[in-house]
């Protein structure tokens, strides 16, 4: 089996998630029934999607394992590659090869536990597959708390969902916006404001955290607060990636390969690498 | 010994410690000698007790401009675009220079990159810097422990053998036509300034390549980067590169491609080149640092030799003379740039 | 199998029976008078004078570029991404006069490379002849990293000079059977055994005191390395070129690009170097290695520190082609002095 290979997918759905059409999610089908068949990945874990003559970009996996038959891919512009992808149509070729990477640890440590779920922007794309897959393994898991902000509403992906979420009484769900805005009747602050706020308990639980730099550093101080530590806090990481596979070299932070050794990371082992993401 | 080296290192030394020691400048640019005979290492250092670890030898071939920049920026407060300039003095630097270095120095002041208020220019007028790789191939390529400088010669040994080079014969080809040894620009001199070389030939390379026939000029350039491992060392040892993101390494558009491919090196090699049009010194550092012994060098040297004929200007004399390939004059050649009515041949 | 002796005349047959299986490749002067790799003429020798090749080795196993894909880049071609691994093969190459510390880097890059196809075909496809140092360089010092002037790790058949003859040693089964064609060859003589054995034993301490630095680095604490104090001073001097990245046998780093021409597109991998700025730059503008001090330590921690924390030896293999060719004397010898130091 050549890992440089992907494999062969069409563009199954597009659907713009933001009101800058910066933000698009793409459904992609695999095209041979048997690599559908043979998929699977842990939520948290990445792909690289290939655009001939373009090249490819790593992008986290939007949906569940456990939702059969497509996955999910929620890109934003911002290189070549993307560009190219932003600018293709459903039904056009495309190249998927993955999954990569480690992916939240939702068969061993997270399980049993009460879950915190922060995000912020369009960081949310592979804890929103972390989210489905727990509630359809609702059992495995304690309470879950779920914060998520963007700028302004129309930056909030997954929208019907979030609404669906909401709804659900085996969920805390806490969707906030930046600024007050025309129509927002929900949360107005900063993920970090909000997260103080909630004050989620650290017992028997763990926080899974994505989102800028800045929005993880200061949502760190009032989880302290309220007594979490490093080991129970779980971020993914990113950086430039070229292989994947832990040999190009683009992507170390230190001694580990974000992409092959994470991208997900505890808090705990972060602080022990140089600031090199 | 050299006598001549040993005077220069000690009159630098001197000269560098009453600098730092007086805070006159806050780092000072130099050159040190490192664990590989024949190649010297820039060195900037901070305090006047480190004025002794400079050193002054025929091997100082990296032009030091090329580190100006990041230095005296290594002295600003952080800024953003947009920013408005720090309020006061910033501290100043001290660098040496020869005569191309120098001009190299009005290039960078010209260009915006070097603000003249803020460099300390301590002038030597270079008596021409050797070749490394001349002396590797006229010790056969063998393995050098270690090469003595005296005035005129050099002792050059390693296992098994000894060698004694005349100094002249292994001096880096740009020194040997170099017109104008002493800085353009200086606040203060180690030794003489020695006035401008009589060179017969100034650009024999360049003539010997121009009188080929086209397909053999391309096979010359041909063979002559097929060496190339694409490392870019002739760009970084460059002052006059100082583009934030390089033509190569641009990837949106993409110009090149990265990888060993002939028209790609060679794309590379001749836009280099052009870059460097009206701006080169023939400092040299391209083909010094080049780790192939591939002579880039005289892509640039047929540039200036262009510009001298076509302009009747030499890069960086002088701060008042702007860059010929920035202003135009009536009476430049290629006046395809003027309109007709100026031409006089409006219909 | 014996060692075989065989004298120069002997090296040239030998090495013009093989040319039928092989492209042979050897030192060789290139047209700029240096000693690099070059295609030899059937029955050409390697040039046996002491030194190393301008170039590593590692083209031969990470060729620059190497094609991962090809694919159709016809415009609308509604197959466009059904990409296939390249077609033509490459005829197998014998590499003659490999020194130990070249051969040895490809056992060091096969850890990261482990399960890497196109490195591991070519592995298979490439032989290689070594030839034993009797001198050593000024530059080099593959006694500090685990190696040995007279080691055979990765040699398919070792030879050792032996006044105008060479002893010839199997270390692998091809190498057995590529001494099969060795037809005017000798079985060595007591004498001839004695001289070797005196040769292996000598070697190595014509070299600088060997030492041990990985043993020590892996047991130093990451920080404590990462945040040592003369990284600036070292970094200040450097060009950020790419003269030591590629010329070093063990920097594999690599990018990987789509290339089309002419509606047939590739995708290569071409070697990178963690020395240029772009080599970490995010979409976003973010540059986690935006100084040049931080590219530095990552070339020299990734192999003195990170390498052997993941892998156990340096990722280093003192051939010394980066202290020789530095163009401003950054000596990796004395980084690791002072990362002993710490």
């Amino acid at each position: 089996m050549n890992p440089y290979l992907p494999y062969p997918a069409r563009i199954d759905d597009i659907i713009v998630e933001t009101e800058d059409g910066n933000l698009k999610t793409f459904r992609l089908v695999l095209e041979d029934s048997n690599d559908r068949e043979a998929w699977t990945h842990v939520p948290g874990q990445f792909a690289m999607l290939s655009i001939a003559g373009k090249g490819e970009i790593p992008i986290g996996i939007a949906s569940s394992p456990t939702e059969k038959g497509h996955i999910l891919f929620t890109v934003n512009r911002a290189g070549v590659v993307t560009t190219a992808l932003h600018k293709m149509n459903v039904g056009d070729p495309i190249g998927v090869r993955g999954p990569l990477g480690n992916g939240f640890p939702v068969n061993s440590e997270l399980k049993g536990k009460n879950i915190v779920i922060i995000a912020g922007g369009f960081a949310f794309t592979t804890l929103r597959a972390t989210l489905i897959y727990m509630l359809e393994h609702r059992d495995d898991y304690g309470r879950i708390t779920v914060i998520y902000g963007a700028r302004t509403p129309g930056m909030l992906l997954y929208k019907d969902e979030l609404t669906a979420w909401q709804q659900r009484d085996d969920l805390d769900v806490h969707i906030t916006i930046d600024r007050e805005a025309p129509g927002w009747t929900g949360l107005v602050g900063f993920v970090p404001t909000i997260a103080g706020q909630v004050k989620p308990s650290p017992e028997n639980a763990a926080a899974l955290i994505c989102g800028p730099p800045i929005m993880i550093k200061f949502t760190m101080p009032p989880l302290e607060e309220v007594g979490w530590t490093d080991d129970q806090v779980y971020l993914s990481l990113e950086n430039r990636m070229k292989c994947g596979l832990g040999v190009c070299g683009h992507c170390n932070v230190g001694p580990v390969y974000v992409c092959k050794d994470g991208p997900v990371f505890t808090r705990a082992q972060v602080q022990k690498l140089p600031v090199e993401f | 010994m050299s006598t001549v080296n040993e005077k220069i290192t000690s009159e630098i030394r001197e000269k560098v410690r009453e600098l730092l020691a007086s805070g006159h400048v806050a780092a000072f640019l130099g050159y040190t000698s490192g664990s590989v005979p024949m190649v010297m290492q820039p060195l900037i250092i901070r305090t006047p007790e480190d004025a002794d670890r400079l050193e002054w030898n025929s091997f100082c071939v990296l032009n030091l401009a090329n580190y100006l920049p990041a230095l005296l920026k290594s002295f600003e407060p952080p800024r953003r675009p947009g920013d408005p300039p720090p309020e006061g003095p910033l501290p100043k630097v001290g660098v040496l220079a020869t005569g191309c270095w120098s001009r190299n120095m009005v290039i960078q002041v010209q260009e915006n990159q070097v603000d003249r208020d803020r460099v300390v220019v301590v002038g030597i007028s270079s008596r021409g810097m050797v070749d490394r790789k001349k002396v590797l191939a006229a010790v056969g390529h063998r393995d050098v422990t270690a090469v003595y400088e005296y005035d005129h010669s050099l002792k050059v040994s390693g296992p098994g053998y000894e060698r004694e080079i005349n100094r002249w014969d292994v001096v880096r080809d740009n020194c040997r036509t170099c017109v104008h040894p002493d800085p353009v620009i200086f606040d203060h001199m180690i030794g003489d300034l020695k006035g401008e070389r009589d060179v017969a030939d100034r650009f024999r390379q360049v003539e010997d390549i121009e009188v080929l026939a086209p397909e053999d000029r391309w096979s010359w350039f041909s063979t002559e980067i097929a060496s190339c491992i694409r490392c870019y060392a002739c760009r970084n040892a460059c002052p006059l590169c100082y583009c934030p993101t390089c033509f190569v390494d641009d990837s949106r558009p993409q110009w090149v491609g990265k990888s060993i491919d002939k028209a790609d090196t060679a794309i590379f090699h001749i836009l280099r080149a052009y870059h460097c049009a009206g701006r080169c010194t023939d400092c040299g550092s391209c083909e010094s640092a080049c780790p192939m012994g591939i002579k880039m060098r005289i892509l640039t040297r047929k540039l200036q030799k262009d510009v001298l004929e076509l302009y009747g200007a030499e890069a960086g004399m002088d701060m008042q003379s702007p860059p010929p390939l920035s202003t135009y004059k009536m009476d430049d050649p290629q006046d395809f740039i003027l309109t007709e009515s100026i031409k006089g041949e409006e219909k | 199998m014996k060692v075989l002796i065989l004298d120069k005349a002997g090296f040239q047959d030998w090495l013009r029976a093989l040319a039928g299986e092989f492209d042979i490749i050897g030192p060789a002067e290139n047209t700029k008078g240096l000693l690099d790799w070059n295609k030899l003429e059937p029955g050409e020798l390697p040039d046996f004078r002491p030194g190393l090749p301008k170039s590593s080795i590692k083209t031969f196993f990470f060729p620059q570029p190497e094609t991962l894909l090809e694919f159709s880049a016809r415009p609308g071609d509604d197959q466009a991404f059904r990409p296939h691994e390249p077609s033509e093969g490459r005829r197998a190459r014998l590499l003659a006069g490999v020194r130990p510390c070249d051969a040895r880097s490809v056992a060091l890059n096969s850890m990261p490379y482990a399960s890497d196809p196109y490195f591991l075909k070519n592995r298979e496809n490439v032989a290689m002849v070594g030839l034993a140092c009797t001198q050593g360089c000024s530059t080099c010092f593959c006694t500090w990293t685990g190696g040995s002037p007279v080691g055979s790790d990765g040699m398919d058949v070792m030879a050792y000079p032996l006044g105008d003859a060479f002893a010839l040693e199997p270390v692998t089964g091809r190498g057995k059977d590529m001494l099969l064609k060795a037809s005017s060859a000798r079985e060595a003589a007591q004498e001839d055994l004695a001289a070797l054995d005196a040769l292996k034993a000598s070697a190595p301490s014509s070299l600088p005191d060997a030492m041990d630095p990985a043993s020590v680095l892996r047991e130093k604490e990451l920080m404590s390395l990462y945040n040592a104090s003369f990284w600036q001073g070292l970094s200040e001097s450097c060009l950020n070129c790419g003269t030591c990245t590629f010329l070093c046998p063990t920097c594999y780093c690599f990018d990987i690009q789509d290339e089309t021409l002419k509606g047939k597109g590739r995708r290569i991998r071409y070697w990178d170097s963690c020395m240029f700025p772009l080599f970490t730059l995010h979409a976003s503008g973010h540059n986690p290695r935006g100084e040049k001090v931080k590219r530095v330590r990552n070339r020299f921690m990734h192999k003195l520190k990170y390498f052997p924390d993941r892998f156990g030896p340096l990722s280093c293999v003192g051939c010394g082609r980066c202290v020789r060719d530095c163009p401003v004397n950054i000596d990796i010898r004395q980084v690791m002095k002072d990362l002993l130091a710490i």
